[in-house]
C-alpha cells in the first residue's frame, strides 16, 4: 500500500469513528452495563501508546536504569491524582523530566 | 441567546490552555514523521486527512515498527474506539443539529475539543451551544496545523536532547487523570500497559495496541462484575 493510501484509509477510520459518534450514536443504543463497560475504554487503550512510550527505547529494547521518562511519569501521575488537571499533570511531567535531565 | 460567535469565541477561550501541551506534541509529530521517511507533503497530509494526534502516532509508531498496512489501519480503528463511548456522552446534545453541521463536526471532534465543550454542553441549552465545539476544534486544528508545519521545517533543528518526544505519552496520561482514583481503573490501566511494553517485541504483526485494549476491556468486562455484584 503507498503511503498516501495508507495516510487517507487511517484518516477514514479516524472520522467515520467520530462521525458516528455524533450522528449514528444514540444514549438509548446502549443500556446502562455496556455504557459502564464502555467507560472504561480509555483506559483500556491509552496505556498502550503511554507504556511503552516511556519504558522502551526506540529498538523496543527495556531501558528501567537512570530512565528519567519513568521517574517524571510518576510525578505527573501524582499531580494528576491530586489535581485532576489535565494541565497541572503534563506541566509537572515535562518540568520534573527537564529538572533530571537538565539539572541533575 | 448569546450569538453564534460569541459561543464561539467562549470554546477558542475554553480550548487554549490544554493547547500548550498541543504545541510540542505537534512540534514532534512533523519531527518524527520527517525522520521515519515520510515526505513533507504526506506528513502535512497527515495532519490535514487524519487530524488526531493519537491516530497520527499510532501510525507513526507501528509505520517504523515495519506493520502492514493492515494492521496499522485497525490499530488506529482500536485507539478510536474510544469515539463511541464519547458518542454515548455527547450525542444527546447534538441530536437536532443538521447533518451538514455533524459532518463537519466530526472533523474536529478530537479529545481536547470534547473533554471542554462536553462541560459546556452539559451545562448550557441555548440552541448554538455547538458553535463552542467548532470554536475549540478549529482552535486545536490551527494549533496543530500550524505546529506540524513548524515540525517539518526546523526538524533536526530541534535539539534531541529536549526530549519533546516526552511529550507523547504525557499527553495521553493527562486524558486519564479522572481515571486515576478508581481502582478498576487502575487495574486495568496497569494491564494494557504491561501486556503492550511486555508485548511489544513478541505479539506478532506488532499487534501489541490492539491485543492490550482488547485484553483491558475484557478485564473491565470481569472486573467490573466481580466488584460490584
Amino acid at each position: 500500500m503507498s503511503n498516501w493510501a495508507l495516510i487517507i484509509y487511517c484518516g477514514l477510520i479516524t472520522y467515520l469513528t467520530r462521525f458516528s459518534m455524533i450522528a449514528l450514536i444514540k444514549k438509548e443504543m446502549f443500556n446502562d452495563r455496556i455504557r459502564e463497560v464502555l467507560s472504561y475504554v480509555p483506559s483500556a487503550i491509552f496505556p498502550a501508546i503511554i507504556f511503552p512510550a516511556i519504558f522502551l527505547d526506540n529498538t523496543g529494547s527495556f531501558i528501567l536504569e537512570g530512565n528519567p521518562k519513568i521517574i517524571a511519569a510518576i510525578i505527573a501521575t501524582i499531580i494528576g491524582i491530586f489535581s485532576r488537571s489535565i494541565i497541572a499533570t503534563i506541566f509537572s511531567g515535562l518540568a520534573s523530566y527537564w529538572f533530571i535531565i537538565f539539572v541533575i | 441567546m448569546k450569538s453564534n460567535f460569541k459561543v464561539f469565541l467562549k470554546g477558542i477561550i475554553d480550548v487554549s490552555p490544554l493547547m500548550i501541551p498541543v504545541v510540542p506534541f505537534g512540534l514532534i509529530f512533523g519531527v518524527l514523521a520527517i525522520d521515519i521517511g515520510f515526505s513533507p507533503l504526506e506528513t502535512m497530509g497527515m495532519s490535514l486527512i487524519v487530524f488526531g494526534g493519537a491516530s497520527q502516532i499510532v501510525l507513526l509508531q507501528l509505520f517504523s515498527g515495519g506493520a502492514s498496512s493492515l494492521v496499522i489501519i485497525s490499530s488506529v480503528g482500536a485507539v478510536n474506539s474510544r469515539h463511541l463511548l464519547y458518542g454515548a456522552v455527547v450525542s444527546e446534545h447534538l441530536s437536532d443539529l443538521k447533518l451538514v453541521w455533524k459532518i463537519i463536526i466530526s472533523y474536529f471532534l478530537i479529545d481536547q475539543a470534547f473533554a471542554i465543550s462536553n462541560e459546556y454542553l452539559k451545562r448550557n441549552e441555548n440552541k448554538n451551544r455547538y458553535f463552542h465545539l467548532v470554536g475549540a476544534g478549529a482552535t486545536c486544528w490551527v494549533i496543530w496545523q500550524s505546529t506540524t508545519f513548524l515540525g517539518i521545517i526546523l526538524g533536526a533543528a530541534i535539539p534531541e536532547k529536549l526530549g519533546l518526544s516526552f511529550a507523547v505519552p504525557l499527553t495521553f496520561l493527562a486524558l486519564l487523570v479522572n481515571d486515576f482514583r478508581k481502582l478498576i481503573n487502575v487495574i486495568i490501566i496497569i494491564i494494557s500497559g504491561l501486556v503492550a511494553t511486555l508485548g511489544y517485541n513478541y505479539i506478532p504483526f506488532k499487534a501489541y495496541i490492539i491485543i492490550a485494549a482488547l485484553l483491558g476491556l475484557i478485564s473491565a468486562i470481569i472486573l467490573t462484575k466481580i466488584i460490584k455484584k
